[in-house]
């Protein structure tokens, strides 16, 4: 088979997936019911894909290989092709995508099996496969936009998916207006990019970029980074992501953990030889990426409901990948987005095996007549879930383990690779990369703590859900329990492709790095930074060590503090930190503050200034115009008497004055 | 038949059949024919497009037979063709006649055949306007359009018809009087100048007149101002809401799926290349007023409770783009305008389509007495949120392209202050998303509240006929432009070629102008003196 018809066919399946899934049940009414044939269509749609980019990945890739498929506008001497590129960056970006995709449409058709619009949601899943692919494997900036929107749509409609509850479809506007202003500065960079070199194309922009004065690279590279900070939820853009957990769990997993929110990372390791030659941007990238990091850090450590807990965790992890990028370090941060889709797509399937147990839970009690409160998200009705969820707590243990970045695992290899590169920054003369490293070791205590107390909460000590005597949740299918077998599986050898530095001495290379960045003669798509300094082994082998006790005392603190007070661990926190606990609670107040200085005064403006303006200034005037027309037509319409004698009587005077005229 | 005959048909036919209708007997009947009429339109004017030598787009096709009209002591003749920016119209008119009376067919209960006499010699105006190759011509069929539209607001609206109706006839009768006296004096000064003193309204002599600077300006505004009004440009849009919300659905789709371009095409057609320098000396003010309206009309568009008001005010902001993009003067913003034209007529007709469908059913246009009812029409809900979506400018879908294309040029114009306005009109992709979704929200999803709502029935099989082509449309154009981009491309080359020239000779002829000094040096810098081609009669 050829490449071409390889690549063609890997974006085309999940689109044929979504025509056929979303279009065919929506009139044949009754296929809507064949949920095993409907699920085993999606699922192959992506797992097709997924074992071609394989087989492309074994072929090997050597330099970028192109397919064009067709214009898609073009006047004058711009245009644009529908044309995708196989290159290491965009193939392995398709592997994450396609394979953890199947692994979570597998498990959706377990999650999904009694809910009504089933069809729905796996041509919705599909759909966004194919515009995820459409975004890595573009070869243009607006392709890869198309693709960029597409998986917003996806996002939107996904999250608004069970619709008839007024937050989920709000929460759904939300996350797609709030990622519309980020793509407003993508479209901006587009200008500005379409002026300068007259090309989209990646290979034009970066081989025209010596063209561009340094200010236009800098506004450039800092308009495409925002619009990253919308698509992947970074400050100050990122209230959108904890309100799109209203969307079914595995669309948590694959769009707001694993894949889509990736996309503004990739974009920038896309175009890493062009953020490169902006050392003040960069700066920026990763001074947000690290306060990002450590204030959703703060803001997890104080939730309750489960995914929430995991959606702040997300945003905190896609700060570190920030963090990597700002410091250079791109394939690091493409190592960080793969390790992290393991563990997170492990971690919100596995709390969507637990959320599948509590609503069994909520059900049984609401026909044993339990009328009290009662939460399948909220940790605080949880606990002692490892007796009745095994696999389930297991595999979340192990990628708790993994996030918290417990030597071996594959979160310890791609985030001490991410402080080491602060730390070799900083070492090389950028004083901002000793900051983003200080903030990085604080964040990972953090985050080791915080997962953990989301581990104790709901697996170990005592079950708190009413009634524990009589109702208790059972383990899911195995259609749920497999994927999360194979993701924690992930989550503890991922690593391996991205060994550390020292790991040479002892033969083992840095996979991911030289595939990446290349090596020699033969240079990757991802750029890197000289570095002059040299770090000595024994500072290297001082920084492992100092990533992993951060990690283990980590996780011994907080399984030992929560074990003892279990849900009152809690309060000692809040106790301790008093006001600034409320704050994180809070999430810094951040949508407060947004809701009082933006969306208030434009809504506001909009239905009391503006359209009363519309209305009574702009149409009164017109209407005052019309008055005043009205008012002349009557006036004239008095010298209509209809009596003649009044008529020859001005034409006489007339007459009289025209002659008196034209005499003097 | 030759295929300039065609295009006489391809106008006349919807005429043709009024007459006959006239003498039909009121009932079901009258549906039938009217649909077979303007379908058969569409047929007819099929070949115009496969016909259509798209190398060639610049030039007058198809052009017709050519009689005088008036007298023949006057050139005012019946000059009709298409050229690559005509023919997408034409095509969007054509396409659009059976969807009209298709979505009229229930709807319109009372005097049907008048009702459709009127829809099909409104179609034969609308194609004629962007047939009309003569000036005068344009005129008349650009007025014969306002008569059928003011009876179909006035009889078939809603409660406050006679006042949308009449506001809507003299709105526009202002400005086309005014059209008519610049037409009138353009006439004698042209015909002066270049036409053994005959007056004349052809387009092309016109064309190859150059207007004197002082003259311009007059002349510009008085075109402009007509065109302004019918586009509309903010701040004279007053009228569309209320003639939107007030016309029956059928009455909508044709006002904002054809007769509001009928304001844009005549910006492009005529006061751009009659008048380039003072086109380009306003470019940066009717930039102003774009953007305005974009921003302004998308948040006016947020405030509403009425979905078709919503629509009307989105249409204000949408046109704006297109304004942008004309007064920007680059290939790209042109040829941008010109498919968002398509595009605008597409997803915006098709807004009022399923706003008129869920009319039928509830008798409401408040958008707070619907609310989930996804639950109870999803195949209707798809289509809204289809159209919706392709309305919001998300790529893959029409909206896009064309935003796009306008924007892209606009910045990269290099005419002083205009990055900033694109910058500003950007943001009316946020706007659009946010009055777009919150419609959506608040009709469709949440919960279905009302037993009225619970029970409405779906689409039905005439519903699916109307709306599946255009979704199609929107998937095509979205995804595949190409090909109605390169029709009118070279009438866009064309287009900027020739203000380009007049510009040039217009300035050499003034001693103080900077361009011209510029020029004088340029040509004294290259060996071969390159002069301009054309020259001043």
């Amino acid at each position: 088979m050829s490449t071409d018809l390889t690549v063609q066919l890997i974006i085309l399946l999940p689109l044929i997936g979504a025509a056929f899934l979303g279009l065919v049940p929506l009139f044949a009414r009754g296929l809507r019911t064949h949920k095993g044939l409907l699920g085993t269509i999606g699922t192959l749609m992506v797992a097709i894909p997924f074992g071609l980019a394989a087989m492309l990945f074994i072929q090997g890739v050597d330099t970028a290989f192109i397919t064009s498929i067709y214009t898609w506008m073009g006047v004058g001497d711009f245009s644009v092709e529908i044309a995708y590129r196989i290159d290491q960056l965009s193939l392995i970006m398709t592997l994450v995508v396609t394979g953890v995709g199947a692994l979570i449409h597998v498990y959706a058709t377990g999650y999904m099996a009694e809910d009504r619009s089933f069809w729905k949601f796996f041509a919705y899943l599909n759909l966004f496969i194919f515009m995820m692919l459409n975004l890595v494997l573009a070869n243009n900036l607006l392709l890869m936009f198309l693709g960029w929107e597409g998986v917003g749509l996806c996002s939107y409609l996904l999250i608004g998916f069970w619709y008839e509850e007024r937050k989920n479809s709000a929460a759904a506007s939300k996350a797609f207006i709030v990622n519309r202003v980020g793509d407003f500065a993508f479209l901006i960079a587009m200008f500005m990019l379409v002026q300068e070199i007259g090309s989209l194309d990646f290979d034009s922009i970066l081989s025209g970029a010596g063209a561009m004065s340094e200010g236009t690279i800098a506004m450039v590279v800092f308009l495409l980074f925002l619009g990253a900070t919308g698509k992947s939820a970074q400050i100050p853009l990122f209230i959108w992501l904890p309100d799109a957990m209203a969307g079914p769990t595995p669309v948590s997993a694959l769009i707001h953990a694993a894949t889509m929110v990736t996309s503004g990372l990739y974009l920038l390791a896309r175009l890493s030889p062009l953020v490169l030659m902006t050392p003040d941007v960069m700066m920026l990238i990763a001074i947000v990426g690290a306060l990002t990091a450590i204030v959703a850090a703060t803001i997890a450590l104080t939730q309750n409901d489960i995914k929430r807990v995991l959606a702040y965790s997300t945003v905190s992890q896609l700060g570190y990948m920030f963090m990597a990028a700002g410091v250079g370090a791109f394939f690091v941060a493409i190592f960080h987005v793969i390790t992290h889709a393991f563990f997170k797509a492990c971690l919100f399937l596995g709390s969507g095996s637990v959320i599948h147990g509590m609503h069994h839970v909520e059900h049984d009690l609401r026909d044993k007549g339990y009328a009290g409160d009662f939460d399948a998200q909220d940790m605080s009705f949880m606990g002692g879930l490892k007796k009745f969820m095994p696999v389930t707590r297991w595999t979340y243990l192990l990628s708790t383990l993994a996030i918290a970045g417990i030597p071996l695992t594959a979160g310890f290899f791609s985030k001490d690779e991410i402080l080491f590169k602060a730390f070799e920054y900083g070492y090389d003369g950028n004083g901002y990369a000793w900051f983003v490293w200080g903030v990085g070791i604080l964040t990972a205590l953090l985050t080791a703590f915080y997962m953990t107390r989301s581990y104790m909460l709901t697996f170990e000590g005592k079950a708190r859900w009413p009634m524990q005597n009589e109702v208790h949740p059972h383990e899911s299918p195995s259609s749920m329990t497999l994927p999360l077998i194979i993701l924690a599986g992930l989550s503890m050898i991922g690593g391996a492709i991205g060994f550390p530095k020292i790991a040479e001495k002892i033969g083992l290379s840095n996979w991911i790095h030289d595939y990446l960045v290349g090596h020699g003669d033969h240079p990757g798509p991802v750029g890197e930074p000289e570095i002059h300094a040299h770090i000595s082994v024994s500072v290297e082998i001082g920084l492992i060590l100092l990533g992993a006790v951060i990690a283990v005392v980590g996780v011994l603190w907080a399984w030992r503090f929560f074990a003892k007070y279990e849900l009152g661990g809690d309060e000692l926190i809040r106790a301790r930190f008093g006001k600034l606990y409320r704050w994180w609670q809070s999430s810094y107040y951040w949508d407060k503050f947004y809701e009082r200085t933006i969306v208030r005064p434009v809504i506001g403006g909009a239905e009391k200034t503006f359209a009363p303006f519309d209305q009574h200034v702009v149409d009164g005037l017109v209407n005052a115009a019309g008055r005043v027309s009205m008012a002349f037509s009557w006036l004239f319409g008095r010298f209509q008497t209809g009596v003649v004698q009044n008529y020859a009587l001005a034409i006489v005077l007339g007459s009289i004055l025209m002659i008196a005229l034209f005499l003097f | 038949m030759e295929l300039s005959n065609l295009l006489t048909a391809v106008i006349f036919l919807p005429l043709a059949g009024a007459l006959v209708m006239l003498f039909a007997p009121s009932d079901r009947s009258v549906r039938w024919f009217a649909l077979f009429v303007t379908f058969a339109a569409f047929l007819l004017s099929l070949p115009l497009w496969f016909g259509f030598d798209a190398a060639a787009a610049a030039e007058l096709q198809f052009q017709s037979v050519d009689f005088s009209l008036i007298s023949e002591s006057l050139d005012v003749r019946y000059l009709i063709g298409v050229d690559g920016f005509s023919l997408l119209l034409v095509l969007l008119t054509t396409f659009l006649g059976p969807i009209i009376v298709l979505c009229s067919w229930t709807y319109i209960t009372e005097n049907t055949k008048g009702y459709h006499v009127l829809l099909l010699i409104l179609q034969t105006g609308m194609t004629g306007v962007f047939c009309a190759f003569d000036v005068l011509l344009f005129y008349i069929f650009f007025e014969l359009t306002l008569i059928p539209m003011y009876f179909l607001i006035g009889i078939w609206g809603g409660e406050r018809r006679i006042y949308a109706a009449i506001k809507f006839v003299i709105y526009t009768m202002v400005g086309s009087l005014l059209m008519l006296v610049a037409i009138i004096y353009l006439g004698y000064a042209a015909g002066n100048a270049i036409n053994d003193g005959v007056f004349t309204t052809n387009y092309f002599k016109l064309l190859s007149f150059h207007v004197p600077l002082g003259m311009q300006t007059w002349l510009f505004v008085l075109f402009a101002f007509a065109f302004a009004i019918k586009v509309p440009i903010f701040p004279f849009h007053t009228w569309l809401p209320d003639a939107h919300v007030q016309a029956p659905t059928g009455g909508s789709v044709v006002l904002a799926g054809v007769l509001l371009k009928m304001g844009t095409y005549g910006l492009i057609r005529f006061c751009l290349p009659f008048f380039p320098s003072a086109s380009a000396e306003h470019t940066q003010l009717i930039g102003i007023l774009a953007v305005i309206g974009i921003v302004y009309g998308a948040l006016v568009s947020r405030a509403q409770s009425d979905a078709k008001k919503l629509v009307a005010y989105s249409s204000v902001s949408h046109l704006g783009f297109v304004v942008l993009g004309i007064f920007a003067l680059t290939l790209q913003s042109i040829q941008g305008a010109m498919i968002q034209m398509i595009n605008h007529g597409i997803s915006t007709g098709a807004l009022f389509l399923i706003v008129g469908m869920l009319y039928e059913r509830r008798h409401t246009r408040l958008m707070a007495d619907y609310g989930g009812i996804a639950k109870s029409v999803p195949v209707l809900t798809f289509f809204m949120v289809l159209t919706a979506l392709a309305s919001a400018g998300l790529p893959g879908l029409n909206g896009f392209v064309g935003e796009f294309l306008i924007l892209v040029g606009a910045f990269g114009s290099g005419i002083p202050g205009m990055q900033v306005l694109t910058i500003l009109a950007t943001t009316g992709v946020i706007l659009a998303a946010i009055y777009l979704l919150w419609m959506l929200s608040r009709m469709f999803f949440g919960p279905l509240t009302s037993d009225a709502n619970r029970n409405m029935p779906d689409l039905n099989g005439r519903e699916l006929v109307i709306m599946v082509p255009m979704a199609l449309l929107m998937i095509l154009l979205g995804l595949m432009p190409q090909p109605f981009l390169k029709v009118s491309e070279p009438a866009a080359e064309r287009l900027l070629e020739v203000i380009e020239e007049k510009r040039t000779i217009a300035e050499i002829d003034d001693p103080d102008s900077q361009r011209m000094f510029d020029l004088q040096r340029k040509m004294m810098q290259s060996t071969a003196p390159a002069t301009p081609s054309g020259s001043e009669p």
